[in-house]
């Protein structure tokens, strides 16, 4: 009788699908779906402030030039990464982030807390061509953004979309915004991006 | 965590594993008539279909798989809110701030509870700890005679500070020579340590707007002067009469001021190049390097042993 069980399984396609899309839905069902509705996950940190409208520029050329594929912005809690790049990221720093840049292969540095860590010129030179400070580096060069200037057209539009998911602007954020970015190059904007990355811990210990 | 999704997950995990322990069971049986190891009827493209029970090392895996399994949902935090029987973290995730992050490190620490990550922090601490603590104690003239201190230091200088001053300590273009023993902010021990501490911002103001390009020329002339360069006696003489506004921070005479971080200008020690067109395009858009701070980043006892090998590179006895 048991036969007649079993070959239901194997012989019936839709069945089949059915019990198997139970089968490996259940992992998520148990660790992803709560998570989305935890506090830890949906409240920022104490000192995290929106991206200003040149900082979200410089975010979208980020992602814009793949910075996420060399650099992950996510520190483990380990001690041999944090006494490197700073203490380890946490998930209420990064609820504002549509979507997040966490990323998953360091062929160069975690870049989480790198705000602050160098200085604008620094990053000037790095970013025109690293090697012309860090010899050893085989990151590439990316000389265009100094020249390419943003026009901040669909800033403010951007920033209306992050607001309907959640992000604080406020009116005057958006009606500034063109502003803000006009004129600037992408290379300023990304400097204000990489600049802003990780200093909400300290700022709340600031505050 | 709401006592829903609680519920949701505990359900549905021991569920699963309920569930998985009956499949298991349900198949170590023969339901059959046929006997181990005969045909079964069931043939296709002349494959033939023997009645094979599960290997029995591979069904006494899977039961102690499960074993396992409630072994780690009793210790470890997998069921809901429950935090398992050894209360292990793997860190602090409640925190929000670095402030409440320190003190969160601190409880855990004296009520031995086992977040890992504080553990190591504090194994690390045990044992590091006394070698920068004593390297602390030790005054920076002194420490520079420490081989192993200067190990370190070379170390944490590699990780953190070459990326803008070289892994050499030679410096760049806007990233001081630290090697050369002249100085912006000042070379004590006290003064670098100073630097590395708090960080740095420059301020030379930019001219373009006060002066005209021709002033600008003569200005870049007499400053190239100050060092002995032989330049147009006639441009220099020009320059000299607006370099009174130089001196406010670089002093009557040129020699700068370490107090402001204003260079000297007659050593002949450039820090963004000593070039006419290049002293030019400094009076004309100014300067502001920027020295972060690490106070934060490293603590003042590595700062310590840091501000050691950047003394050593200049004190080498």
């Amino acid at each position: 009788m048991s036969r007649v069980k079993h070959e239901f399984v194997e012989k019936n396609l839709g069945w089949l699908s059915v019990l198997m899309i139970i089968a490996v839905s259940i992992g998520g069902l148990v660790e992803i779906t709560p998570l989305l509705f935890q506090s830890q996950v949906q409240e920022p940190v104490k000192g995290l402030k929106p991206y200003t409208a040149l900082q979200l520029e410089g975010r979208d050329i980020y992602m814009r030039e793949g910075c996420s594929n060399c650099h992950s912005q996510m520190i483990r809690p380990f001690r041999a990464e944090t006494e490197r790049y700073g203490h380890y990221s946490l998930a209420g720093e990064s609820v504002w982030d549509h979507p997040f840049l966490w990323g998953s292969k360091r062929t160069g540095p975690d870049l989480a807390r790198v705000g602050g860590r160098y200085s604008d010129d620094w990053h000037y030179v790095h970013l025109m061509n690293p090697r012309n400070v860090v010899p050893e580096s085989n990151m590439p060069a990316f000389p265009w953004l100094a020249e390419n200037t943003l026009d901040g057209a669909y800033t403010a539009k951007k920033m209306e979309a992050l607001r309907t998911l959640g992000v604080p602007y406020t009116d005057e954020d958006i009606a500034g915004a063109k502003e803000a970015v006009q004129g600037k190059t992408e290379m300023q904007a990304l400097i204000a991006y990489l600049q802003s990355l990780g200093t909400a811990l300290k700022r709340a210990d600031n505050e | 965590m709401s006592n829903f999704w609680s519920a949701w997950i505990i359900v549905l995990t021991l569920g699963l594993l309920f569930v998985l322990i009956w499949l298991l069971r349900w198949n170590m049986k023969n339901y059959t008539d046929i006997d181990e190891g005969q045909e079964m009827d069931h043939e296709f493209d002349g494959i033939v279909e023997v009645n094979n029970p599960l290997p029995k090392w591979w069904t006494y895996l899977f039961w102690a798989c499960f074993a396992w399994g409630f072994v780690y949902l009793a210790l470890y935090p997998g069921l809901g809110k429950f935090d398992g029987l050894l209360g292990w973290k793997s860190s602090n995730q409640d925190v929000q701030s670095l402030a409440e992050s320190r003190a969160a490190m601190k409880a855990s620490q004296d009520d031995g509870s086992i977040v890992q990550y504080d553990r190591e922090v504090r194994d690390a601490e045990e044992e590091f700890g006394p070698i920068f603590e004593a390297y602390a104690k030790t005054p920076i003239p002194e420490l520079i005679k420490n081989e192993d201190a200067l190990e370190v230091g070379q170390r944490l200088f590699l990780q953190n500070c070459s990326q803008c001053h070289g892994s050499n300590a030679m410096g760049g273009r806007g990233f001081p020579n630290l090697t050369d023993d002249d100085w912006l902010y000042g070379g004590t021990p006290h003064d670098i340590k100073t630097t590395l501490l708090n960080g740095r911002q420059g301020n030379m103001p930019a001219w373009g707007e006060q002066f005209s390009d021709q002033e600008i020329t003569e200005l870049a002339n007499y400053v190239a002067s100050l060092s002995g360069r032989e330049r147009d006696p006639e441009l220099v003489a020009a320059g000299k009469k607006n370099f009174a506004v130089c001196s406010a921070c670089h002093g009557p005479n040129g020699k700068g001021n370490q107090q402001l971080g204003a260079p000297n200008l007659t050593d002949n020690v450039w820090l963004y190049g000593g070039s006419i067109a290049t002293i030019e395009e400094t009076l004309h858009y100014g300067r502001n390097g920027v020295m972060p701070a690490w106070k934060d980043i490293l603590g003042e006892d590595k700062i310590h042993v840091v501000s050691a090998y950047i003394y050593s590179l200049s004190h080498d006895e």
